[in-house]
């Protein structure tokens, strides 16, 4: 993550304001308080975390019921790889994964940072739950501030609640792709932080060759809260399919950029209005992150959901929601964001470290008006080979903000092909986007 | 239940020397770096016999079939 993007972005602010929205779980300490929590408030608000079974429902079988899916983008379900994980046999071990590598996202940061307890509870409550020994805490190594939190965090519960199991944090080179688990996987064994692929997977042969479970710090930070309420009370928030709350960063043309709680199923106009609303009218919105989509302002009432979102070829990803106002060229913003993804390529893969930077430059000669006529029909079939050929979903990703792009923005297409640039794309650009330059270390 | 062989690409270790192709041409196109494209994953048993010698000369090794019970 690129400094001058942080410092432009700051969602540390109080927003919605004390008390908060009612949809508020993982935050309500911060609404109720606007103070990160330490030990003891947590204890206070949310009292101890369950210790053993005790003729309650199995922590796997609490999550399974609950209908917790993955907070970090790719929306598995978190009991199955709990599952996966504890039918392995010999020790496991556990990884929490806050890289937090979409550069607009901020959720983890901000979550880690205001209530820090509940992501350890939940760490600590799945190994537990799988028998692990060991928790690795992964944070992006250009947030020291945050290491040095979330240090504190853990030198206080081991003063006065120790833990039944090893915490251990560690800081990464923060690139775009080293927040993928294998790439977790990787660097804790020694290695560089770039996606390993598999088989076999992590949760088969992870850290030390063992049985690891990967997991996202706003989801364990979920679970904690189940283990405690129970699967009936998570799912008082969100729709049956897709219960709970997730977190939402919310920024662009918007009046109060910020990260938010809400219920999955709430409509994406409505988020924004917790933002407190456009600033101008908008013409699209950015959904889940860089590797996500386009969706034009006209598809704003869609429920956040995934079955509400898949027909439009969208999902919540990573739960990043930029707002961008009519003034803009859709196809200057993409050429940015596709040049920073294609030099974040782990450079393993030859469809990824070849195909990404030719899909890059064809869109940016497309946003610049230096198309040719075979530029649109190459650019299609580029972006079309991209999916499934890599060691991780990277260029998956990139390949679904390029096609969304072309179908959001298909009137800056035709503009630019016909006209040349837009009058949009001479002004400065919109999102904040940092440099497309490839990582310095992957150690 | 029956066995079923596909094809799966270690995409690090693949050079895109393109030799897959060459042997396999009914299931494995090259991009325009000679990288693979699988048309299709799952192996027809007509094809077997080649799918085998597809894997065995890749020169990094590469190529890989896996047996999925279904």
């Amino acid at each position: 993550m690129n400094s001058s993007a942080a410092a432009r972005f700051t969602p540390h602010r109080l927003s919605p304001g004390p008390g908060g929205p009612a949809a508020a779980r993982l935050l309500a300490g911060w609404y109720a308080t606007g103070r990160p929590a330490g030990l003891t408030d947590h204890l206070r608000r949310y009292g101890p975390p369950p210790t053993g079974d005790r003729g309650s429902l199995p922590l796997v079988d609490a999550v399974a019921a609950a209908g917790l899916t993955g907070r970090g983008g790719a929306g598995f379900p978190t009991a199955r790889k709990l599952g996966a994980v504890a039918a392995r046999r010999g020790r496991c071990t556990v990884v929490v994964n806050a890289m937090e590598s979409e550069p607009p996202s901020r959720k983890d940061q901000f979550l880690i940072a205001v209530a820090p307890h509940l992501v350890l509870d939940g760490a600590v409550l799945a190994a537990t739950a799988v028998g692990a020994d060991t928790v690795h805490v992964c944070l992006p190594r250009d947030r020291a501030a945050q290491y040095r939190r979330l240090s504190a965090a853990v030198e206080e519960r081991r003063r006065c609640r120790p833990d039944p199991v090893r915490l251990r944090l560690h800081a990464l080179p923060h690139t775009y792709v080293s927040s993928e688990a294998t790439s977790l996987v990787r660097w804790l064994d020694g290695g560089p932080a770039r996606p390993r692929g598999g088989p076999p997977r992590a949760h088969e042969r992870g850290v030390g060759r063992r049985p690891t479970l990967v997991h996202n710090a706003e989801t364990l930070a979920h679970l904690a809260l189940i283990a405690r309420y129970g699967p009936a009370w998570f799912r008082q928030a969100g729709t049956p399919d897709e219960p709970g709350t997730l977190l939402v960063t919310v920024s662009g043309a918007v009046r109060a950029p910020a990260v938010l709680e809400v219920a999955l199923g709430t409509p994406l106009a409505t988020v924004l209005d917790q933002a407190g609303g456009a600033t101008q009218p908008l013409r699209a919105v950015l959904l889940g992150g860089f590797a996500g989509t386009w969706l034009p302002a006209r598809h704003l009432r869609t429920p956040l959901t995934r079955h509400d979102l898949a027909p439009l070829g969208a999902a919540p990803g990573a739960g990043v929601l930029v707002a961008v106002s009519e003034a803009l060229c859709g196809l200057t913003e993409t050429a940015r964001i596709l040049a920073y993804l294609a030099a974040h390529s782990a450079r393993q893969c030859g469809p990824c470290r070849l195909g990404l930077p030719a899909v890059a430059e064809d869109f940016t000669a497309l946003a610049t008006g230096r198309a040719d006529a075979a530029l649109l029909s190459r650019l299609r079939r580029r972006a079309g080979l991209l999916p499934d050929r890599g060691a991780c979903r990277h260029p998956d990703g990139a390949a679904r903000l390029a096609a969304s792009a072309l179908q959001a923005f298909a009137d800056d297409v035709d503009h630019h092909l016909a006209h040349g640039p837009c009058p949009a794309a001479r002004q400065p650009p919109q999102l904040p986007v940092p440099p497309a330059t490839a990582p310095e270390t992957w150690r | 239940m029956s066995r079923t062989r596909t094809l799966r690409v270690d995409r690090i270790a693949c050079t895109g020397q393109g030799l897959c192709a060459e042997l396999l041409p009914e299931l494995i196109d090259l991009d325009e770096w000679g990288y693979p494209v699988l048309k299709d994953t799952t192996v027809p048993d007509r094809l077997r016999a080649h799918a085998r010698r597809a894997v065995a000369a890749c020169p990094v090794l590469a190529l890989h079939t896996d047996d999925d019970r279904t």
